[in-house]
């Protein structure tokens, strides 16, 4: 198998985006890389951790962004090439440093790459991180292909350097995770001759702010200048085109598509931009000169629009009057991901054609004989995971109690609580560690008449990240609230990446693993430890904290996530259901098991109206015996 | 058999079903024998329990974007009966090749009794009637006698070899297996991907 450090230069592998610029990091001799693990952007700090002893670099998981960016920081001051990755709303988390170090500015190159999730499909929010690099005043490159983003990344290092500040990389979803085949190029080894020296006593400060800022803008104006001739921005089309599409990142491949299906390649032509902050306006205007309509396809935010709109606003005599058609305009979605479809969609309006499709009476075949059958398919728990056993028992812990008590959620597999399999649980998400900032704010709120329990939900990852400040701004400020930290051993939502509580480094090194349980007992609460496959005992210490209404209480419900399990140990019972005593729909029970419990390795069999297990789903964990009022789900130790 | 440029294949089925690992090993072989091959999937949070696809993109002469167009699909190969009738309604058109696992995975709605799950004969029909050809493999069980579910993923994607759909033989595939393979799961994986041609020359043959 070829690896990211491995492979040789001008052989074509398939990598996928993230590991593109992982070898584009690689090959311009990165030295440092960081980062807090999320979904997209994960894999570009993972590869290199893998490969990090045969490419003699180093690699950390930190234990959020701001840290991974303050690190990767160091490396750059110190003379060592940097990058750090994190998705949009880990650029939230690191902005605050960002927007220090961007006056400061850098030495060795700094590239910052951040993933972001057009549609949110593993995230809370479908923010656009791109106005970050236009507000910091830093370069922003945005790759189109996998190529680019592996020459981008090894390209933004010098970039970096030329004018000694950090540059944004940004992809989304659909380039950082999708795979496509790329040439390597050649690798140059890290520095290794690190060293810090400051040369005036204000160096590596923002100080004097005004005049470091206005450096700032005076480097942003010789990027502008760099980007005028960047190969990464290009042209195809007729000489001057009917309309003109301006577009960026994976949308480039869906324009290009979109213009071939309409087979409009003789009116439309498309200005591919790859640097879209600062925008080379020279460039930019030339084209724009050359058409009276602009057609742009951006995800997510029309940033790419209203950036260009303020060009033309500023150079009209150049360019001319000219017509704008966006997410403005309504012709392309103000949400969610593009997609081939989408774009063919909105060229066609524009030009008013019609693409040339399925038949409908296929469409309206297909629409009869699947549409009753193909309802969502709706995420939830694995079988085994800890969660279901965890929620179990806060869902009849919260009855028993009888208060109105009621969970504030955080980001990780458990959000999944908000939904059937966590019972609907969870009933406020935000970002990472809010939920117990929210518990806080909640438990304070006896002088107005609140009387609810309020219980925050977190992972032991997330425990780390965000809610270690929020849980001491809770017991020095005497909030009333109870924090169940769901410890599964692993950033499991992300792939399984190990944090400080696990005793292992991302690059597989021992390192001693920072204990919760005495981390919290420190801050001098009252802390619990229960196993959630004990179902009993987990209820009956909810319920005990959730009584003892003395300040801040904490329960650690700790149990390895199933997927790690299965990969560690065998399973530990072979479960069946026993048909002798499941009587079905005559046992009064209303299906509590597969209709309430909800594991996807119990189900229903038509047949014999029994419950019945799934031998391929079912991890053996061996909980769902303990719910069955019948005693039918039998537990065999293998 | 002048290909079809470019060709669009579409991997589905249902989180840990091992779509990434399928289209992988297809795309990293045709790689190697001097395709271009984008590969669109979804992961993350689908990664539990919900519905996943990857969408390969084969080309001789450029590289195409990772998402395919609604109703161009060429070939689907399905690891869950009806996660294949969902992609098959979005994405076929009268000609596409199927190739299906028979054995379901319920989703939540079917196991709490709020809708049905339709039989194999009803999942064989529709997938006939919307397509060119359609096969429907027992893979699952074929895996099961094998000794570990895991294997199916590696039984269906022999069987799409086997199908002659893709600019790809059984030697390409065998070379990707023993290229990503561990040592010690090589020999099974390479007879789970037999058993699939077999099951494709079988019904090749018929």
């Amino acid at each position: 198998m070829v690896s990211i450090a491995t492979g040789k230069p001008g052989t074509r592998e398939l990598f996928m985006g993230n590991e593109a610029i992982a070898r584009g990091a690689l090959e311009a001799g990165v030295g440092f890389a960081a980062a807090y693990p999320g979904t997209p952007s994960s894999e570009v700090i993972g590869t290199l951790a893998e490969v990090a002893k045969e490419g003699d670099i180093y690699a950390e998981w930190s234990v959020n962004e701001k840290v991974a960016m303050e690190v990767a920081a160091a490396a750059s001051f110190a003379g060592v090439r940097a990058i750090v990755a994190m998705k949009q709303n880990g650029v939230n988390v690191a902005s605050d440093f960002l927007m220090n170090l961007n006056l400061t500015g850098t030495r060795a190159g700094l590239v910052l790459a951040a993933c972001d999730d057009p549609s949110a499909l593993s995230s809370t929010n479908e923010q656009d991180s791109r106005p970050f690099a236009k507000w910091a005043d830093l370069p922003l490159l945005e790759p189109g292909t996998f190529q680019e983003a592996k020459d981008m990344t090894r390209w933004a290092f010098e970039l970096s350097e030329e004018i000694n500040n950090a540059c944004m990389l940004r992809t989304v979803t659909r380039i950082s995770h999708a795979r496509g085949d790329i040439e390597l190029g050649e690798r140059i080894p890290p520095s290794k001759e690190a060293r810090f020296t400051a040369t005036s006593p204000v160096d590596f400060t923002p100080y004097p702010v005004p005049f470091k800022h206005h450096q700032m803008i005076a480097k942003l104006e010789k990027v502008r200048e760099l980007f005028e001739s960047s190969p990464f921005n290009r042209y195809v089309g007729p000489e001057r085109p009917e309309l003109l599409v301006v577009t960026c990142g994976a949308c480039w491949f869906y324009s290009l598509e979109a213009v071939k299906a309409l087979h409009a390649g003789d009116r439309v032509g498309i200005l591919k931009l790859g640097t879209t902050w600062p925008l080379p306006e020279k460039f930019v205007q030339e084209h724009l000169a050359r058409t009276e309509r602009v057609l742009v396809v951006e995800e997510v935010a029309p940033f790419l629009e209203g950036n260009l709109k303020e060009l033309v606003g500023g150079h009209l005599a150049d360019t001319g009057p000219l017509t704008f058609y966006g997410k403005r305009s309504g012709h392309i979605p103000d949400s969610g991901e593009l997609n081939p479809d989408l774009v063919t969609k909105a060229l066609g309006s524009v030009l008013d054609l019609e693409l040339e499709g399925v038949s409908p009476e296929y469409v309206q075949k297909a629409q009869q004989l699947t549409g009753s059958h193909t309802h969502m398919r709706a995420i939830g728990f694995c079988a085994g995971c800890p969660h279901r056993a965890s929620f179990w028992s806060l869902k009849n812990a919260l009855k028993l109690d009888g208060r109105g008590g009621f969970v504030t959620g955080d980001i990780g597999c458990y959000t999944m609580a908000l939904g059937p399999t966590g019972y609907f649980q969870v009933k406020t998400v935000q970002a990472m560690g809010s939920g117990v900032g929210l518990a806080c704010g909640f438990g304070n709120l006896a002088r107005t008449g609140f009387e609810q329990p309020v219980v925050s939900v977190c992972g032991d990852s997330t425990f780390f990240h965000a809610a270690i400040p929020a849980l001491l701004n809770g017991i020095y400020n005497h909030s009333n609230f109870t924090l169940l930290i769901l410890d599964n051993s692993a950033t499991a939502m992300t792939g399984f990446q190990p944090h400080p509580g696990i005793g292992k480094t991302a690059t597989g090194e021992t390192t001693p693993a920072v204990d919760i349980e005495g981390l919290c007992r420190a801050m001098g609460v009252r802390v619990e430890v229960t196993d959630p496959f004990d179902l009993e005992g987990t209820t009956e210490k909810l319920l005990d904290l959730l009584r003892d209404d003395g300040g801040v209480r904490v329960l650690i419900s700790k149990r390895t996530c199933a997927l790690v399990r299965a990969r560690q140990e065998e399973a530990e019972y072979r479960v069946h259901v026993d048909p002798e005593k499941c009587r079905g729909d005559s046992c009064g029970c209303a299906r509590l098991c597969t209709r309430v419990f909800q594991c996807p390795g119990l189900i229903w069999d038509t047949e014999t109206d029994t419950a019945k297990i799934d031998e391929v789903i079912c991890s053996g964990c061996g909980v769902c015996a303990d719910i069955c009022p019948a005693g039918a789900i039998i537990n065999e130790a293998v | 058999m002048t290909q079809k440029d470019p060709l669009n294949v579409i991997v589905t089925g249902v989180g840990g079903q091992g779509n990434v690992l399928i289209s992988q090993l297809i795309g990293k072989a045709l790689v190697k024998q001097g395709h271009h091959v984008t590969i669109g999937e979804t992961y993350g949070a689908s990664q539990r329990g919900g519905a996943v696809m990857s969408h390969l993109r084969i080309s001789r002469q450029e590289q195409y974007g990772p998402l395919i167009p609604e109703g161009q699909a060429d070939v689907i190969l399905g690891l869950e009966p009806v996660e294949t009738m969902r992609v098959l309604a979005q994405y076929g058109h009268p000609e596409v090749i199927v190739i299906a696992n028979s054995r379901p995975v319920y989703t939540m709605a079917v196991t709490t009794g709020a809708a049905e799950y339709p039989g194999t004969q009803e999942v064989t029909r529709t997938l006939e009637e919307l397509s060119s050809a359609a096969w429907v493999i027992n893979a699952t069980e074929i895996a099961l006698e094998m000794g570990a579910s895991i294997l199916t993923n590696i039984i269906m994607v022999g069987a799409l070899v086997g199908s002659r759909a893709l600019p790809l033989g059984p030697e390409g595939l065998e070379a990707a297996l023993r290229d990503s393979m561990p040592s010690d799961k090589l020999e099974v994986n390479l007879t789970a991907a037999r058993r699939g041609l077999e099951e494709a020359r079988a019904r090749v043959a018929s």
